[in-house]
């Protein structure tokens, strides 16, 4: 009785298999990861340390620090945060809370869908007419910064609504019920319930802007500008400045004679300010989460 | 339009609903007595919570709807254009299938209607403590939570989770309270509590319930409305409607042939 049949062997083969093909699938994508970062750090070692961060580049940017271009990516994601932000998850809360079912509103999400997914490149050249030349920024954070932030704000959006989509109507037909307007809904349940995931999301983007080298580069971020190590008032909204992901570009393929380890210390510096701003989402999210609890 | 009588805290007349093309309500038209317990029984899809939605209009934030008729709840036509729909969902209450307490304390839910409908400075200490105690005892809870009002509420039990959701509506002095299938997510002794308390609140409330259990339409209401297909099949005393229903239709529905 209950012995394993010819099938039922088969299933089983068949059933490891899957395992095994899903399990190295996996791999396949963990283990690039960690030899890109390995490899990364390995080669940075020579020069990785807080004065790296904190120095500025000497002799033609073959050797020295990072703070000028560090310290222009902090800049630029502030001001493009702060921009796109506040439009994007107001805009979220319109979309997702009043907007009527109509063709205008499908046709925004529609746009807002397909705003996500246009090229950074494209986002560039836009910004270079738009902010740069027509409205008279010039190059400058400020002329980035928007840049950027037409960039990642359908993505806050998209984020936004999801988070938003995420609270129960069970609690906007508690506050419906007692007569709430909808904004009194909005405000009273439905943003302190969805914070953390709107922060998340605001979060990840932040992370994406970090990283890109195109907006930037022609609409606000220069080669090489001369600012002292650790000097926080470096770059005022009208200022071009240097930002990590161009300096990484510039030193590697335009400038030569740079010692090897300099670029990829650059490399782990921006990847490193990636993963902390990650962290401190993933943190921030967990907090919440433990206080707005259903 | 015929004088109210003051016997009725709700007249409905020719009330139609639409959703989108759909026609969910026909022609409904029935008079709800007042401080009594009406309840509303017939298969799923008949339109009974829709009726109910109808009471403080929140059917139009669930879609596309168009109305035609009158309702007339304290002598007024809540389907005019005047009608603030705050006021009115503040006169006409509604406790849900699933208990849904806010995720905050025990003490906000049931002040949460009057921050809502009243500004900031207005509200005294005093005035909510006094709130929270008269509703939490109108619904028989303050003994067990008088020393956790800062507790959230969604960690009660369903039980007292759906008594605080009747208790919630209480402090803005509802006439009409409504109540869609109150009990469904309650075990026995959750539901015999809750039907306790809506006898015990019939008195100063008129209260309207729909309810898939007939054996709890027949204990708890003195009227009853049968459903079918949008319409009003038969409203009368509720022994009247179990022991000897006028229409066919009603018959073989409380006999179990069909829903």
């Amino acid at each position: 009785m209950f012995q394993e049949t010819q099938h039922v062997k088969r299933k089983k083969r068949a059933e490891r298999t899957a395992q095994g093909v899903f399990l190295g699938m996996t791999l396949c994508m963990v283990l690039p990861l960690i030899a890109v970062v390995g490899f990364l750090i390995y080669k940075a070692s020579p020069v990785l340390s807080i004065d790296f961060i904190m120095d500025a580049p000497e002799r033609g940017m073959r050797a020295g620090g990072i703070w000028p271009a560090f310290w222009g990516t902090v800049c630029l994601v502030f001001f493009s945060v702060i921009i796109a932000a506040p439009v994007g998850v107001l805009a979220a809360v319109y979309l997702h809370e009043y907007a009527p079912e109509n063709w205008f509103t499908r046709m925004v999400n529609l746009a807002v869908f397909n705003l996500a997914g246009v090229p950074s490149i494209v986002h560039a050249l836009f910004g270079l007419g738009a902010f740069v030349l027509f409205a008279g920024l010039g190059k400058s954070i400020l002329a980035a910064s928007l840049t950027l932030a037409i960039m990642t704000f359908p993505v806050i959006i998209e984020s936004t609504k999801e988070s938003l989509a995420a609270v129960p109507r069970s609690f906007r037909e508690a506050c419906w019920n007692v007569g709430a307007t909808r904004w009194q809904t909005i405000r009273g349940v439905v943003l302190p319930n969805s914070t953390s995931g709107i922060l998340t999301g605001i979060i990840l983007e932040v992370c994406r802007a970090a990283g890109e080298t195109a907006p930037i580069m022609f609409t606000g971020a220069v080669f090489f500008k001369a600012v002292q190590g650790g000097d926080v008032f470096a770059y005022g909204p009208m200022d071009q400045c240097m930002a990590l992901s161009m300096h990484l570009h510039t030193i590697s393929t335009q400038v030569p004679g740079v010692p090897e380890a300099i670029p990829f210390a650059t490399a782990v510096v921006l990847l490193g300010t990636v993963l902390v701003v990650n962290a401190t989402a993933i943190v921030l999210r967990v907090i919440i989460r433990t206080r707005k609890k259903w | 339009m015929s004088e109210p009588d003051p016997n009725y805290s709700v007249n409905v007349r020719d009330f139609s609903l639409w959703y989108g093309d759909f026609q969910a309500l026909k022609n409904v038209s029935l008079n709800l007595r007042d401080g009594i317990i009406t309840s509303l029984i017939g298969p799923s899809g008949c339109g009974k919570t829709t009726l109910l939605r109808s009471f403080n209009r929140i059917n139009e934030r669930y879609g596309n709807v168009t109305t035609s008729g009158e309702i007339t709840i304290l002598e007024k036509n809540i389907l005019d254009a005047d009608v603030s729909l705050p006021e009115l969902r503040k006169s006409v209450g509604m406790v849900f299938q699933r208990p849904n307490p806010l995720p905050v304390s025990i003490y906000e839910n049931i002040i949460f209607g009057l921050r809502i409908h009243s500004d900031r400075k207005d509200l005294r200490r005093s005035e909510m403590d006094e709130a929270v105690e008269t509703a939490l005892r109108q619904v028989r809870l303050w003994d067990d939570l008088k020393d956790k009002l800062k507790n959230r509420a969604t960690s009660l039990q369903l039980e007292q989770q759906q008594k605080l959701c009747i208790a919630r509506l209480l402090p803005l002095k509802p006439r009409i309270i409504l109540m869609d299938e109150p009990c469904s997510a309650l075990d026995v002794d959750g539901t015999r509590a809750v039907e306790e308390l809506m006898v015990s609140l019939a008195d100063d409330y008129t209260i309207l319930i729909v309810t898939h259990n007939m054996a709890q339409a027949r204990r708890v209401s003195q009227e009853c409305i049968f459903m079918l297909l949008g319409e009003i099949i038969e409203h009368d005393r509720t022994e009247q409607i179990f022991l000897s229903p006028r229409n066919q239709k009603t018959t073989e529905y409380i006999e179990g042939r069909y829903g």
